[in-house]
């Protein structure tokens, strides 16, 4: 009950923190060069890339001096049990979001079943410490207010990084600023209390994706085409809840064939001469 | 009860486990084979869950290896450059670009705790021979999308890409090797990628 208020209790502070985040990241577009001079074939979905390079570099520089270390001491420090509690009570709250995003959606059914699972963790898991939904089959499928608009037909806009928030696209930054708005931040009355739980988010996040992160940094050439790729085309597969239309993914680069050897070459003239820049996704 | 079911699963596993790789092999079967294989070997293995990648990477060698086509997925990932490069630069590419895979695939592997793997639906991709088998990785938190896409080459099914959580690992080296191309052609690309590989890994 008490929650349910909170929801409607804004955060103005916050709210006005990532409104100017949003601001600055957009009001960059008009100072960032034209597209053409874009290094990567890419630029059409990316066409702020100068801009939103900078941006990337502050947040990264961001993350090495603070988060990174704070995040990695409380995983080395903290239990895990202790971080799993404070996982899942944070993950009770997103899983209300869930819930209203996917009834926006008109997912009835999951819908219904993610509104199970909060009542059954609440109830039964000590409000939200423990996860007693997951072991009866009550999944968590988790959907932002970014993939409601995009459901509804919102286009994604082109791609850009967000201060603190890291990746996302024009759309789903509409869609981070009403997140937050239900997110665990907006639910404290004092902007202490804002600040704080902003906090816990942050580093329980964080400290989640360490390793992930690592990885990252091992495999990519270029870290930031790596992330906003995989970002891209992660959004549109949630958008189709996992499963996006196949098509033809255009990677049949063989020798043509010169002699008329094998009896009608397979594949080869199936493929046509589709854009070798990455499909957008 | 629970522990006739536990032994019937077992026995279950046992059996997958040891049905040999077989050149007709359906591509859901393929993947759920490699899945059980490699998964449970993982979930088993505590030199693994400790982080040891010398023994994710044997793993990974001799479970997954056998069932990827190493040409394919690097042609796919150069692109129409494929064409223009000679045999050796294409043999070289697609030995730094194995190392290189092996590697992410190894490093998400050794996060596998307490999962299982479900396989889902197999879909064809159309316009072509390639089937996509979807499978989600279950634990504590929210299910992982993993799904396989495979293409048949003469008559068994090889892995060509690998869907991680919505991102299709080789795919997404596309525009980062165009990159490389651009500024240093084909021997400017596997510089950097012999680069990359030798760069010790942190985790």
């Amino acid at each position: 009950m008490r929650l349910r208020q909170a929801w409607r209790t804004p955060a103005p502070r916050l709210a006005a923190l990532f409104a100017l985040a949003a601001a600055l990241a957009l009001g960059g577009c008009a100072t960032a060069p034209a597209g053409g001079a874009a290094p990567t074939p890419a630029s059409k979905l990316d066409p702020w890339e100068n801009f939103n390079r900078k941006i990337s570099t502050f947040n990264e520089a961001l993350d090495d001096a603070i988060l990174k270390p704070v995040a990695t001491a409380y995983r080395d420090v903290v239990p895990e049990l202790v971080r799993d509690g404070i996982e899942n009570v944070l993950g009770n709250i997103y899983d209300v979001r869930s819930v209203l995003n996917h009834f926006l959606q008109g997912k009835l059914q999951s819908g219904l079943e993610m509104g199970m699972r909060v009542l059954t963790n609440t109830l039964f898991g000590l409000g939200g410490l423990l996860d007693p939904a997951t072991e009866m089959g009550l999944t968590r499928r988790s959907e932002d207010f970014g993939q409601t608009l995009g459901r509804w037909g919102v286009p994604d806009g082109p791609y850009m990084v967000v201060p603190i928030f890291g990746p996302s696209t024009v759309r789903d930054t509409f869609g981070l600023i009403l997140d937050r708005e239900t997110s665990p931040a907006a639910i404290p009355q004092t902007d202490t209390g804002r600040y704080a739980t902003f906090g816990v988010e942050a580093i329980s996040l964080r400290a989640r994706i360490l390793d992930t992160t690592q990885l990252l940094e091992d495999v990519s050439l270029d870290k930031y085409t790596f992330i906003r790729d995989g970002y891209l085309s992660r959004r549109r597969d949630a958008l189709y809840d996992g499963a996006p239309p196949l098509e033809d993914f255009g990677d049949d680069w063989e020798d043509e064939p010169e002699a008329p050897a094998a009896p009608a070459a397979p594949a080869a003239p199936a493929a046509p001469a589709s854009a070798p820049a990455p499909t957008p996704k | 009860m629970l522990k006739k079911l536990l032994s019937a699963s077992s026995l279950l596993l046992a059996l997958a486990s040891t049905v040999p790789a077989q050149a007709n092999t359906a591509p859901d079967a393929l993947v759920r084979q490699i899945s059980v294989e490699v998964i449970d070997v993982a979930r088993a293995d505590k030199a693994i869950q400790a982080g040891d990648t010398a023994r994710v990477l044997a793993l990974v060698e001799s479970k997954v290896m056998p069932h990827v086509n190493f040409e394919v997925v690097t042609r796919s990932a150069v692109g129409p450059q494929w064409r223009s490069a000679t045999p050796e630069q294409r043999s070289k590419l697609q030995a730094e670009f194995k190392t290189l895979l092996v590697r992410a695939y190894s490093g998400a592997l050794s996060q596998v705790k307490d999962q299982t793997v479900e396989v889902l639906k197999t879909l064809p991709v159309p316009g072509s021979t390639q089937m996509v088998v979807q499978t989600e990785v279950r634990g504590s938190g929210e299910p992982i999308k993993l799904d396989y896409r495979l293409d048949k080459q003469s008559e068994a099914w090889k892995i060509i890409d690998v869907n991680v959580g919505g991102l299709w690992l080789v795919q997404n080296y596309r525009s980062q090797f165009a990159t490389e191309i651009s500024k240093g052609g084909i021997d400017g690309l596997i510089q950097t990628l012999v680069e990359r590989n030798k760069s010790p890994t942190k985790s």
